[in-house]
């Protein structure tokens, strides 16, 4: 809605951008916590697409995870938990010329903020969500979360967890319009800066579970698949993600037309082994600010019209 | 002419009547009400704007089922239009309706049992159910009129139906155009401007819509011509002054669109949906978006993030949505997000009645927060005040980095008044994005220390880089836990309420400056209010009143003026206890929300005078609050 032609960016062309102009304050995440690692990877992707860290957003929920835009020194937006997908939809939709990036933990997307994160897919609104997924409520200390593995204790389920668990990607593909959907790990990293970068060229909404452990609560949930790289799958397509210096680790290798949505949900469903990669793609998908997008107007016009509108009300 | 409880079949007592007895009036009320669906809103909407149009005052409330089909024929049903018609400027809905167009005897009991209607009111009811085929439809019909017999009601009985059948198949479809005509008729409104307005009105429908309606506006006219021996004259007073006729949701909506906003994020609800269903209609035009949110805490969310990004963003609700957005608020209050949300009251709690009148948000709109988050509340008195209270809202919640409450009501929602035509500004809207870059070393919060005001930095101004948090936060946005930095936070965020405050102007009460009582009021019935103290006053009482706008900060002075009066008292649509009802005492007894406020601001013993009707308050119940709450004399 925002007029493009009106805002007159600053901007200084001369300027590069290394990793360290995109580091804000000292992360103060538990030594061995994944989020350190999406953060090393978010910050070379912001590097490597020279991002004007004026023109960048990040937009955050509540737990651990939702600290991310503090480390950064691009602009932030630390919300409330489980809304962060309304507020950078706002932002989108009032500024599309922004790069909007949305960090979520699992249950800020999928528990508190679910509503959000469905009806946010289906708007599709160009930015990249990442759902940093430990399988657990950390920052309160040990509550089960949607995505909890089925028998692990928690402080709230101390019997283990009593139900199976919510499986973020098929959730994701059964929302009409959603327009990718990716999963990677912070366990593999060269995979986890491959999808970030994927995840930021698709124009529409960029969904991408990150499964992590929290070295304090979680730290075993993906014990085996660090130490047998068998029971990793990567889905690998030219239109997805290629991460040709991990094959030589993960052999096990899937080819997936990320077109195929319907076996993207059959891959998604299928989880006795764990599949990196997308599954899902479709750049053609309508995003709601295109869609929403309208004539600016000044001041002057709005008030003409306006004064048109009156004469329709007029005695 | 009117003879008590007078029947006239079939107007054919009246076939040979000489000319018609034209009554010249000050004033008169009109409602016509139907099943759900029959169309008497219709026809009443076309009826009031085109009375709009010719000059006179008008004020036209709704008058709504619950339900969107309610079962016919039921007294619940009741649904319609009543319209306040004056020579001069109508402030209220007034207090009882003088000529009544019933399409059945059901939904008549029904404001007959409402005590609706005046003693000597005059009704044109449709005959056709005396004598259906199915019994128990007599049957009712007959019970119905023995209930009414008592009254002093003069029944005039039309055949709307058996006329209708002669242009139309389905006479649902048509009575409301027949009773159109008949209004037309009876107040001698000018049939072109009517025709006007049925085209405006029915402008999404064919031609042959238009073509039909006129037909039965015709045919509605000519039999009120030819059975009817009354017509109504209420010559409007000359007024030079150019007007615009509109709902107080519309007016919000213009106003919106007045103060440069250009989104609106909101979910469907009671009584607030009609301000986006008027703006989906043009907003875009004007470069606006409406947001249909997933539910009304999205919809928050999404003006802050917009307004967070850029221009001030609205968003617009009634009590239970405001209750679901609370979290945002604060949010929005910590962060210093400027944010407009409109509040458009109904009677709660819950669900409670979500198509009627009440002012109980007030507190919630001031307190609905864990935590102390400061907010500007405001309330538009009149439907010209809801236009022009948007753009007060925007510019406060800019200046101010604030959420700025705007609580109208269902009463302004609906209600359909003439008012002076704004002359539009262009300093009303706001100024493009400065996007430049920020000076050197400037904070996200850079607090004056006097004031708490700051200027906003947003996405795109070089070297403004920050995070805003809803956790403590020192002047940089940096995230700080120490009791210093929390302290500080909190007295810049209250600051600027103050700051606002001491640029009001102190109100002026209405009526008299000192006596012996002071009735005040917000938002919806300042018309009311003050009709009834101009009759109190007429018949020698010393009362005056005063209605707040600003309800957050308050207008200066109060305290002053309150002095000035032996009594002072709230006039409001919200719950208050009774002293002598079981159990309630002076000491243990709840208050009506303002008088609560006004107590606590001014240490003032200010009394209350509360009712929860679900329809607005009468002149004339505030005339009799006025006698109860006079203090005897003596009384200090």
């Amino acid at each position: 809605m925002s007029a493009c032609s009106l805002h007159v960016l600053a901007t200084d062309d001369s300027r590069t951008f290394g990793v360290s102009d995109y580091e804000g304050a000292r992360a103060r995440w538990c030594p061995g916590c994944g989020d350190h690692s999406v953060l090393a990877s978010v910050e070379k992707l912001l590097a490597s697409e020279q991002l004007k860290p004026e023109e960048t957003v990040f937009v955050s929920g509540i737990g651990c995870s939702s600290r991310f835009p503090h480390y950064l020194s691009t602009y932030g937006f630390h919300g409330i938990h489980g809304r962060a997908l309304p507020v950078a939809t706002g932002i989108k939709l009032h500024r599309p010329e922004l790069s909007v990036f949305v960090v979520m933990g699992d249950g800020d997307c999928t528990s508190i903020g679910a509503g959000h994160w469905v009806h946010t897919l289906r708007y599709n609104p160009d930015m990249v969500v990442m759902m940093l997924d430990n399988g657990i409520y950390g920052l309160t200390k040990n509550q089960t979360s949607p995505t909890t593995p089925q028998g692990l204790p928690s402080n709230t389920q101390p019997g283990g967890s009593i139900l199976m668990p919510l499986n973020p990607l098929s959730v994701a593909l059964g929302v009409s319009n959603a327009s990718f959907v990716a999963q990677t790990a912070e366990f593999v990293p060269a995979h986890l800066y491959a999808t970030l970068k994927a995840a930021f060229h698709h124009r529409g909404l960029s969904f991408v579970r990150i499964l992590q452990r929290c070295p304090v609560f979680t730290p075993g949930i993906f014990a085996e698949a660090v130490k047998k790289p068998a029971l990793v799958e990567l889905l690998v397509h030219d239109d997805g993600v290629v991460v040709p210096e991990i094959e030589a680790i993960y052999k096990s290798r899937i080819a997936h037309d990320p077109r195929d949505i319907d076996r993207a949900r059959h891959l998604a469903d299928a989880t006795e082994t764990i599949k990196l990669g997308v599954y899902f793609k479709d750049p053609s998908r309508p995003r709601y600010e295109e869609v929403r997008r309208v004539t600016p107007r000044t001041p002057q016009e709005r008030n003409d019209l306006l004064n048109a509108e009156f004469d329709r009300y007029a005695v | 002419m009117s003879v008590s409880n007078e029947v006239v079949v079939n107007g054919s007592t009246l076939a040979t009547r000489a000319a018609p007895t034209i009554r010249r009036l000050r004033e008169h009320t009109v409602e016509v009400v139907s099943d759900s669906g029959e169309g008497a809103q219709k026809c009443s909407q076309i009826f009031g704007a085109v009375t709009a149009k010719m000059g006179n005052g008008v004020w036209t409330v709704e008058i709504i089922p619950a339900e969107i089909q309610p079962p016919a024929r039921v007294p619940e049903g009741a649904s319609g239009n009543r319209i306040r018609i004056g020579a001069g400027q109508v402030t209220n809905w007034g207090d009882e309706t003088n000529l009544v167009v019933a399409f059945n005897e059901q939904v008549l009991l029904a404001r007959h049992r409402l005590k609706a209607l005046a003693p000597d009111a005059t009704v044109l009811i449709e005959d056709k159910w005396a004598t259906h085929d199915d019994p128990e439809i007599r049957e009712q019909w007959t019970r119905a009129m023995a209930e009414l017999s008592s009254t002093g009601y003069r029944l005039v009985m039309v055949p709307m139906e058996e006329q209708c059948l002669t242009l139309v198949d389905d006479p649902r479809k048509g009575k409301n155009m027949f009773a159109l005509g008949m209004l037309s008729w009876i107040y001698d409104r000018d049939l072109e401007r009517v025709y006007e307005q049925i085209a405006h009105t029915f402008r999404k429908k064919s031609e042959a819509v238009y073509q039909r309606n006129v037909e039965l506006v015709n045919l509605g006219y000519a039999w009120a011509a030819e059975h009817l021996d009354f017509r109504i004259a209420i010559p409007p007073e000359p007024n030079e002054q150019a007007m615009v006729v509109m709902n107080g949701n519309e007016a919000l909506g213009m106003g919106a669109i007045a103060s440069g906003m250009e989104l609106c994020a909101m979910y469907p609800i009671t009584p607030a949906t009609s301000v986006s269903h008027y703006l989906s209609e043009v907003f875009e035009k004007f470069g606006g978006v409406v947001h249909q949110a997933e539910d009304e805490i999205a919809a928050a969310g999404v003006a802050i993030g917009a307004s967070y990004a850029g221009k001030v963003a609205f968003t617009i609700t009634s009590g239970p949505g405001l209750a679901l957005k609370t979290e945002f608020l604060g949010l929005a209050i910590m962060t210093e997000i400027p944010l407009v949300v409109v509040d458009v009251q109904r009677g709660g709690p819950s669900t409670g009645l979500p198509t009627k009148v009440e002012q109980s948000d007030l507190l919630a709109a001031l307190y609905a927060q864990p935590g102390d988050a400061p907010r500007v509340v405001l309330a538009p008195a009149t439907i010209e005040e809801c236009f022009h209270i948007m753009v007060t809202a925007r510019r406060i919640a800019e200046a101010f980095r604030c959420v700025v409450m705007v609580l109208s009501d269902a009463n302004l929602a609906t209600g359909v008044q003439p008012f002076p035509r704004p002359s539009l500004d262009v300093r009303w809207q706001a100024d493009a994005l400065d996007l430049g870059a920020v000076p050197e070393g400037m904070k996200a919060y850079a607090w004056n220390a006097d004031t708490g005001l700051s200027r906003r930095v947003i996405p795109g101004q070089g070297g403004g880089m920050h995070t805003v948090t809803g956790l403590s936060h020192d002047e940089g946005s940096k995230v700080a836990y120490s009791a210093g930095v929390h302290a500080k936070g909190m007295a810049m965020r209250s600051r600027k309420l103050a700051v606002l405050g001491s640029l009001l102007a102190p109100p002026t009460p209405y009526g008299a400056d000192a006596g012996d009582l002071l009735i005040i009021g917000w938002g919806s019935t300042k018309g009311a209010i003050e009709e009834a103290v101009d009759r109190a006053r007429a018949a020698g009482g010393s009362v005056a009143s005063l209605h707040l706008r600003f309800l957050s900060p308050m207008e200066p002075g109060l305290a002053e003026i309150f002095r000035r009066f032996r009594k002072v008292a709230t006039v409001e649509i919200n719950y208050s206890d009774t002293v002598g009802d079981p159990y309630i005492t002076e000491e243990n007894r709840r208050r009506g929300q303002l008088s609560w406020l006004l107590r606590a601001q001014t240490l003032v013993d200010v009394d209350c005078w509360t009712r929860t009707p679900g329809e607005p308050l009468r002149p004339a119940a505030i005339v009799e609050a006025i006698h109860d709450l006079m203090p005897a004399r003596g009384d200090a």
